[in-house]
């Protein structure tokens, strides 16, 4: 299977010398440029997060990102100031989270095992199609879904954000579960198939644990994007009991005057908080799979 | 990393690729062919539901739709082109479009090109790519989240963080999100703060670029402007269309930007009533679905024409090396 050719990369990475600025010179500037572009672009972060450990008045008055009166209290007066405690939103953008993320591995995955390894009628254009669904914007099917879901009675549960998963509607994750399985040698599930495995049995056995670095994508980007999506929540979440984190917060800031920006940021840093750190854990997935398949 | 994007093929030929080699046409061949198409379908059953039910069916209905009164409450009434007429004299409307358009190509070409500045400064074997890399990309993960809309509000509000920097400069500042001249400018910047993505698909692309190339081109006594005209672009427009095509797809969709920092209304003025949001409003504010349903119809239209035209046009420009 390996096929070793003699057309190494070419070792030497660095450019000719040119009439330049000295080399280290070059280098020391591009890193300083590098480090303050990146600060400017972070620092709205950061002084957000420092800004939810200060009184509200300071919030509009001090763009640094230290201050005298350190105020953890934001914290507590947010997390109760809606009708609901803050818990009982994470609990429920949890709930649609892992639903969606069970949902997405399980339907996509199995599309994707049927586009990449087996052969039927119709199978290019299939293909076709789902690469189309890709680009269909949800707007234009948010209407009839909702009138869909409104006569069989989901609106206001968490049914039409999670079967729609389980239904393999993301065709993102097929897309890229079929550019990974391709990936993967066919010997193995050859072998397999004359040893007198099925389908199914290559499915569980071989192909999905040799896709966990896909699935992990597929995790990852799921558990990212449900949690910060806004719109199907808005639309399908009706009642304040169902509300999860983003629809939440949208009661906060309407409900809110200016002097409660404090709390309120303070609970914008929560509802951050579990991308930043699924971001932290599973970088290199993340920039693995934006590469392939170029999403965001 | 470096692999990663031979990967990805045109659309078109996708399907094409890892195909098992066709068997003699024995009986047997033939039941088992048929036995590995009803495993398929078996496997497929979930996405074929999803798509009549949840893709393919809506569209359709919303299709019908278009062409009733409804509001959920009785049936739906045949009302023929009406809604389609209102659209043609509804200002809002109009309003919408222009603000969408706008936004789009302003921030979509701004975004692209920041993100391929980024992306070559970073391909020149900078050390700790990696941080740098994921430092820029975080804007792209949290920048549709409610959070970061919420933030933008305060950050561009009178009293806000730039204005606050202002202030330290003695310049007087304003309310940038209340002032209808200035509040989409806010939401192109938060697009644009978003370019992470983007330039990991160019840092991507630049590293397929053979280094070769631009050392047989110094060798020559090309100036670096001519090495990236000559040699960067033309081998990087694929790339360059991919990253075009799904930025303008995903501008068009912008929704909770707009809604958080104008509370939905999509004010001051109607300056940043995006066309989803004012589908949004039609639709779920005042329940009008037949003319919501038209409006997700000519979105359709919209977007899939500029992906055409997009496709059309790269003949010219995208350079496919073959």
């Amino acid at each position: 299977m390996v096929t070793k050719t003699s057309a190494a990369p070419d070792p030497t990475t660095t450019n000719a010398p040119e009439r330049r600025l000295p080399e280290h010179l070059r280098r020391s500037l591009t890193h300083i440029g590098l480090i303050l572009f990146g600060l400017i672009m972070l620092y709205p972060l950061l002084w957000m997060l420092a800004s939810s450990f200060k009184p509200t008045a300071e919030i509009f008055r001090d763009p640094s990102l230290f201050t005298g009166n350190f105020t953890p209290g934001n914290y507590a007066e947010g997390w109760t100031a809606l009708q609901h405690p803050f818990q009982h939103y994470m609990l429920n953008s949890a709930i649609v989270v892992a639903g969606s993320i069970i949902g997405n591995l399980i339907g996509c995955s199995m599309a994707a095992y049927a586009f990449a390894r087996l052969e039927f009628r119709g199978r290019k254009l299939f293909f076709a199609i789902m690469l189309m669904t890709i680009m269909l914007p949800i707007h234009v099917v948010i209407v009839p879904q909702y009138i869909l879901f409104a006569n069989i009675g989901w609106i206001n549960t968490f049914y039409p954000l999670i079967v729609p998963k389980l239904l393999a509607t993301d065709g993102f994750f097929i897309f890229l579960m079929v550019q990974f399985i391709r990936g993967l040698p066919k010997d193995l599930d050859e072998a397999a198939r004359i040893d007198g495995c099925g389908h199914v049995r290559i499915f569980l056995r071989i192909i999905l644990p040799l896709s966990a670095p896909a699935l992990a994508t597929t995790a990852i980007f799921t558990f990212i994007w449900t949690w910060n999506d806004f719109f199907t929540q808005l639309i399908f979440l009706t009642s304040p009991d169902m509300y999860t984190v983003p629809v939440a917060l949208r009661t906060f800031v309407d409900s809110s005057s200016q002097t409660s920006w404090g709390p309120l940021f303070a609970m914008s840093v929560v509802a951050l908080g579990p991308v930043f750190g699924f971001f932290l854990a599973g970088q290199r997935y993340l920039v693995k799979g934006i590469a392939t398949t170029g999403i965001k | 990393m470096s692999t990663v994007l031979q990967h990805r093929q045109p659309a078109g030929s996708a399907a094409t690729a890892a195909a098992p080699a066709k068997k003699p046409s024995t009986k047997q061949g033939d039941s088992r062919q048929r036995r590995e198409s009803l495993v398929a379908y078996g496997f497929l059953a979930p996405w074929f539901i999803g798509l009549g039910f949840i893709t393919i069916g809506p569209i359709l209905a919303s299709l019908y739709f278009s062409f009733t009164d409804y509001s959920l409450i009785g049936d739906p009434e045949w009302v023929g082109l009406e809604n389609y007429q209102r659209m043609l004299t509804d200002e809002r409307l109009h309003n919408s479009l222009a603000v969408t358009f706008q936004y789009v190509f302003v921030s979509v070409p701004l975004q692209l090109a920041l993100a391929l500045a980024l992306a070559m400064v970073l391909d020149r074997g900078v050390r700790g790519l990696a941080l740098y890399r994921s430092i820029y990309y975080l804007p792209s993960l949290l920048g549709g989240s409610v959070a970061i809309a919420i933030l933008w509000r305060q950050v561009f509000g009178a009293n806000g963080l730039i204005n606050q920097v202002l202030a330290f400069f003695g310049i007087q500042g304003e309310g940038w999100v209340s002032n209808p001249d200035y509040a989409l400018g806010t939401l192109i910047i938060l697009n644009v703060w978003t370019f992470g993505a983007p330039m990991v698909i160019f840092l991507a692309g630049l590293r397929q670029i053979p280094r070769m190339y631009y050392e047989a081109a110094s060798v020559d006594g090309a100036s670096p402007a001519r090495r990236f005209f000559s040699i960067t672009v033309p081998l990087l427009t694929p790339i360059i269309f991919f990253n075009l095509v799904l930025q303008m797809i995903n501008a068009f969709q912008t929704f909770t930007q707009a809604f958080i920092v104008s509370g939905g209304t999509g004010g001051p003025t109607d300056s940043t009533l995006f066309y989803t949001l004012y589908l949004y409003q039609r639709g779920f504010g005042s329940f009008d679905m037949g003319y919501a349903s038209a409006m997700a119809w000519l979105l359709l239209m919209i977007i899939g024409g500029f992906t055409v035209v997009n496709f059309l046009a790269s003949k010219y420009w995208v350079f496919y090396g073959d």
